[in-house]
């Protein structure tokens, strides 16, 4: 047994690569080994800036001998066969032996492939390795052919016995294997060989080396947090910049440092982001005043004065960052949110959908129209959307693209612009992801659902549908937030409705744009399509003024691709939805026996219907009411499919014979009443309370009834009573699709 | 290295001679500005043609550069539309290159026993010279003072054999080595000379002049027809025949064509500094510029310069 030692040591490895880079490495190199047959106990891969270093302990020194057994020809098979497999084993007749079975003699080649010594192994692998790493980008230096991240100055690669270390000779395109590396760029001191991994390890700490991450990091931290907290400050957590930092160190430094005065009036989520962005600092708050008033750096080295000179060369260029920022802030304070938005005409938002400008117009009407339904005020509904994308010519936001909405709230405030108006240039976004909190400013709700309703319907009329992994528009993360913004603010809206005008508009501006016209003889077809669309409505937005053409054919085909395109997107968001409800605990079944009643586009209608039906079918009750309606069901579809005809008459009581029958047609009665006065006022409890009621008289007819009398008159009018349970349940849900 | 200069050094000028002696004892030739309006050091022939093709290759010169969009009145402490830029560039790229540049660093009297020198990621690409390269921007103290990189392709061409550039903004480098915080306040020649300048002196006035004129002055129709212009003169210049009938040589008029490349960029900074650029436009302007060097770059490598 052996251990690898590997370093590849080169010029600065970009901090975002190392990671994956290090873990690539050690897959790269320990499968070539192993599919050499050169097994091994462990392994793991480290990197700093300038190295990624592999430690393999328990490699085995030579591949095992294989012995391979090929069985040839029989020995009187033809001569040009025999050759064909010498050739092929590489053998020649004498090295054959001769085998017997039940038809004769035989040929069969031994083949011995004797093992390699690992050393020869490691050379090749290494050098397929680096010939075929998989950095995200990488390049040629010199005049040389290899590529790399950054040139390659050295690679050591030593096999450690207990007698002693020796060198992996190998020679990839000039750089010649060796047992030397270098330690930190300025606190080391040359060249030094090493002998093991616990060597090397210990001999870079000496030389101003921490080679594992994961220790720079918490050094970091640990550092970092003790200084702040020396102060009675907090240092604000960011991972992503921890990780960051500890792959831009050997040798880890942490400073803190003042932000000056003139800054504070800067909001603290541009200090934060600045200093982030520009300088990898991390921001840290007074906890008394909530303030971003210090920052902490991390310099890769220590000197003799302590850091002094590089907290104050930092501090100087933060100086000079935030003069910067506070430059875009004033600037942008100086000019009004309007003039903003008016820069957006010059901005492409989509080269089939339009600028900017004329984006955030479609969304103002639009807010305007939905703002009645979730309780916002019309007026300032339209101004929020008019400048809630204004911000997105500011200079702050051209040069910090993350703060888009953040700033706008901002200037909104610094403008006088009531709350609601301000609150949604940030929250119209949201919400971002399944977890993002959900707005519930009417304002804001209504300009966050004209946004997303806009991006979708503009989409889906260009036909850009997300397929498969592909969502380059993040369409499925904007349907989820139309779905969460309307279920958590409990908004009644007809979203066909809105998606049928919608995306007619869009073909309408993109007719007009094409040829000119107007589209005629279009209501006919367009009631076709789905009963639920205001027609009027439509016809108003969709002509406005213009005379009609005459091209009908055009006409229709058109209407359709309008109402095929709306039922499609409907059907994603029912799919989304089905998404979303299946981690709050309702069933696909359940869903699809809501999905097929009417008025399935409003979905908290929808919803509230799944639950109370969820929470049913749970119950005793449920489960036996469902037993009971597949039971009609199935005697229905067997009776009505052997005599030919439909049993969808009223049943009449006075043909009743058994009490059970009687008692069965004065429960209907009586729960078919309760239930549609549950169901006017949509309350959906109360409507399978109603159903529940039906559990006891619907299970004593089946066990004192006997459907299938043999008058005909009986048995005909009991097939309707079974239609009539099933007419009245569908009242509440399509039982049908339920599993059970 | 010249033994004149000892210690730190106490003008901006002095900065630029120590680094001139520097490159040039390590072999480089010490070239001029060039002479036209620039964005960068990288717009010097010097860089963009000869760092194609075969031939060895190795200067440093000081180049002016304009940037019309930073202009700040002379008001931000280091942010200029005008200010100087020192380049270097070294095909093939040597081994050592990141110790000669921070050969150069102590050159110029930066300690490199107090200060902390960082290479962090910072790939270069310059979509009006169709090139992107691999490399750092260099930090000191956090402070960005240069800028590396190895050329992996300029013109649309490969870089084969790989060139090395280093480049830094001189005022920025300067202030930093200095100890100034203000621009306009650094010593431009010796402070304890009979007439001393400082920066300001020599540039406070250009510099809101030139912003005026950036942001609200120039002739937005005249930029353009000067862009179109160029545009036409470099395509004119490229299609000439090789021949030519006065003297009979083969002459490929690639530098002629390539000023035209260079004017026609400038003429793009000044117009977006006029905010008359949309987005849209943007994109297209900057490939109507890529194309033109682009075409120097193919004729370059024709000529005796761009092969062996």
């Amino acid at each position: 047994m052996a251990d690898l030692l590997l370093e590849i040591f080169s010029e600065e490895i970009p901090a975002r690569m190392q990671k994956r880079a290090a873990a690539d490495l050690k897959k790269l190199v320990t499968d070539g080994m192993v599919e050499a047959g050169i097994t091994y106990e462990s392994a793991a891969a480290f990197a700093t800036p300038r190295r990624l270093c592999l430690s393999v302990v328990g490699v085995l020194e030579e591949s095992p001998t294989l012995r391979e057994e090929r069985k040839g020809p029989r020995v009187d098979a033809p001569e040009k066969a025999i050759a064909g497999f010498l050739r092929g084993a590489g053998l020649t007749l004498d090295d054959l032996t001769v085998r017997d079975d039940k038809k004769g003699q035989f040929y069969v080649a031994v083949i011995e492939k004797p093992g390699r010594m690992a050393s020869d192994v490691i050379g090749e692998v290494v050098e397929a390795t680096i010939r075929r790493f998989p950095w995200p980008k990488s390049m040629r230096w010199g005049a040389g052919t290899l590529r790399w991240v950054r040139p390659i100055h050295s690679i050591l690669s030593i096999l450690s016995k207990e007698e002693g270390a020796e060198i992996v000779p190998f020679d990839i395109d000039g750089i010649v294997s060796g047992d030397t590396t270098e330690g930190h760029r300025f606190m080391g001191s040359g060249r030094f060989s090493v002998t093991s991994f616990e060597d090397y390890e210990a001999k870079l700490k000496a030389a101003g080396v921490i080679l594992n991450a994961e220790d720079r990091a918490e050094t970091i931290w640990a550092d970092a947090t003790n200084l702040a907290f020396a102060q009675g400050f907090e240092v604000v957590e960011d991972a992503g910049l921890l990780a960051e930092v500890a792959g831009l160190v050997e040798w880890p430094v942490v400073l803190i440092g003042d932000i000056a005065e003139d800054f504070m009036g800067l909001p603290p989520e541009v200090l934060q982001t600045s200093m982030r962005e520009h300088q990898k600092f991390f921001s840290v708050r007074n906890p008394k005043s909530g303030r971003i008033e210090k920052f902490i750096t991390v310099a890769n080295r220590e000197t003799a004065d302590h850091g002094a000179t590089i907290l104050a060369g930092n501090q100087k260029v933060l100086f000079a960052r935030l003069s910067d920022a506070k430059f875009f802030w004033e600037n942008d304070l100086r000019v009004s949110l309007d003039d903003m938005a008016a820069k957006l005409k010059n901005v492409t938002f989509h080269n089939k959908l339009g600028t900017q400008a004329e984006r955030i117009s479609r969304i103002t009407a639009l807010a305007r129209e939905i703002a009645p339904m979730v309780g916002a005020d019309a007026d300032m509904a339209e101004q929020a959307a008019k400048i809630a994308k204004a911000d997105l010519s500011s200079e702050m936001v051209y040069e910090f693209p993350e703060l888009q909405g953040l700033m706008g709230r901002y200037y909104a405030q610094a403008a006088g612009l009531p709350q609601e108006v301000a609150n949604a240039c940030e929250l119209h976004y949201s919400p971002l992801g399944p977890s993002d909190v959900v707005p519930s400013e009417p304002v804001s709700v209504a300009v966050a659902l004209a946004d997303k309703i806009d991006t979708l319907t503009g989409f889906w009329a260009i036909d850009e549908k997300p397929t498969g992994s592909k969502d380059p528009f993040a369409l499925r993360r904007a349907a989820l937030g139309v779905i969460r913004l309307i279920l958590d603010n409990e908004v009644r809206v007809s979203l066909s409705e809105i998606f049928m005008r919608r995306i007619a508009r869009y073909e309408g501006e993109r007719l007009g744009r094409k040829t000119g016209e107007v589209i005629t003889e279009f209501s006919a077809v367009l009631e076709n399509l789905d009963a639920s669309v205001n027609v009027e409505k439509f016809r108003e937005d969709y002509f406005n003024d213009k005379r009609p053409n005459q091209n009908s054919e055009a006409t229709r085909s058109l209407l359709e691709s309008i109402g095929e395109k709306k039922v499609n997107l409907l059907a994603f968001f029912h799919d989304r939805l089905k998404v979303y409800l299946k981690v709050q605990g309702v069933t696909h079944d359940v869903i699809d026996a809501c999905l097929a009643m009417p008025n399935n586009d409003d979905l908290t209608l929808l919803v509230n219907r799944a639950n109370a039906l969820q929470a049913f079918v749970k119950t005793d009750d449920g489960e036996n009411l469902l037993q009971g309606y597949k039971r009609a069901n199935n005697i229905l579809a067997a009776e009505e499919k052997k005599d030919g005809v439909s049993y969808e008459g009223e049943p009449e009581l006075k043909f009743a014979e058994a009490d059970a029958e009687k008692a069965l047609f004065a429960a209907l009665d009586v729960e078919e009443k309760a239930i549609s006065t549950a169901i006017e006022t949509e309350d959906f409890a109360a409507a399978m309370a109603a159903l529940a009621n039906l559990r006891a008289p619907i299970d004593a007819f089946f066990d004192g009834v006997q459907v299938n009398a043999e008058a005909q008159i009986v048995r005909r009018n009991r097939l309707c009573l079974l239609n009539r349970i099933r007419v009245v349940m569908h009242k509440v849900a399509i039982f049908s699709a339920l599993n059970g | 290295m010249n033994t004149e200069f000892a210690g730190k050094p106490t003008s901006f000028q002095e900065i630029i001679l120590r680094l001139q002696n520097y490159w040039a004892s390590k072999g480089c030739a010490i070239l001029q500005p060039y002479d036209m309006e620039v964005g960068a050091g990288t717009f010097h022939p010097a860089t963009t043609l000869r760092c194609l093709g075969p031939k060895p290759w190795a200067a440093a010169y000081v180049q002016p550069s304009r940037r019309p969009t930073d202009g700040r009145y002379g008001d931000n402490p280091n942010r200029l539309q005008h200010f100087y830029q020192y380049q270097v560039i070294i095909k093939p790229s040597p081994p050592d290159l990141q110790a000669l540049y921070l050969g150069s660093l102590e050159a110029i009297g930066i300690d490199m026993d107090l200060h902390d020198i960082r290479f962090v990621e910072d790939d270069w690409e310059s979509p009006t010279l169709g090139a992107w390269g691999l490399g750092w921007e260099v930090w000191c103290d956090g402070m960005e003072v240069s800028q590396f990189t190895y050329f992996q392709q300029v013109g649309g061409q490969d870089c084969n054999p790989v060139s090395g550039e280093l480049t830094c903004g001189l005022e920025r480098l300067a202030m930093y080595v200095l100890g100034v915080d203000h621009v306009m306040d650094m010593p431009f020649n010796d402070p304890q000379s009979p007439t001393h300048l400082s920066y300001g002196d020599i540039f406070l006035q250009t510099e809101q002049e030139y912003s005026r004129w950036n942001f609200d002055v120039a002739d937005a129709d005249k930029l353009l027809k000067s862009f179109e212009d160029a545009e036409a003169e470099c395509a004119r210049i490229l299609a000439a025949p090789i021949t030519d009938p006065k003297t009979g040589r083969d002459i490929i008029m690639v530098h002629p064509a390539y000023d035209q490349a260079i004017k026609a960029s400038h003429m793009f900074n000044l117009l977006d500094a006029r905010g008359v650029i949309s987005v849209t436009e943007r994109q297209a302007y900057i490939g109507r510029v890529r194309a033109l060097t682009k075409s120097c770059a193919d004729a370059f490598i024709q000529t005796k310069a761009g092969t062996l």
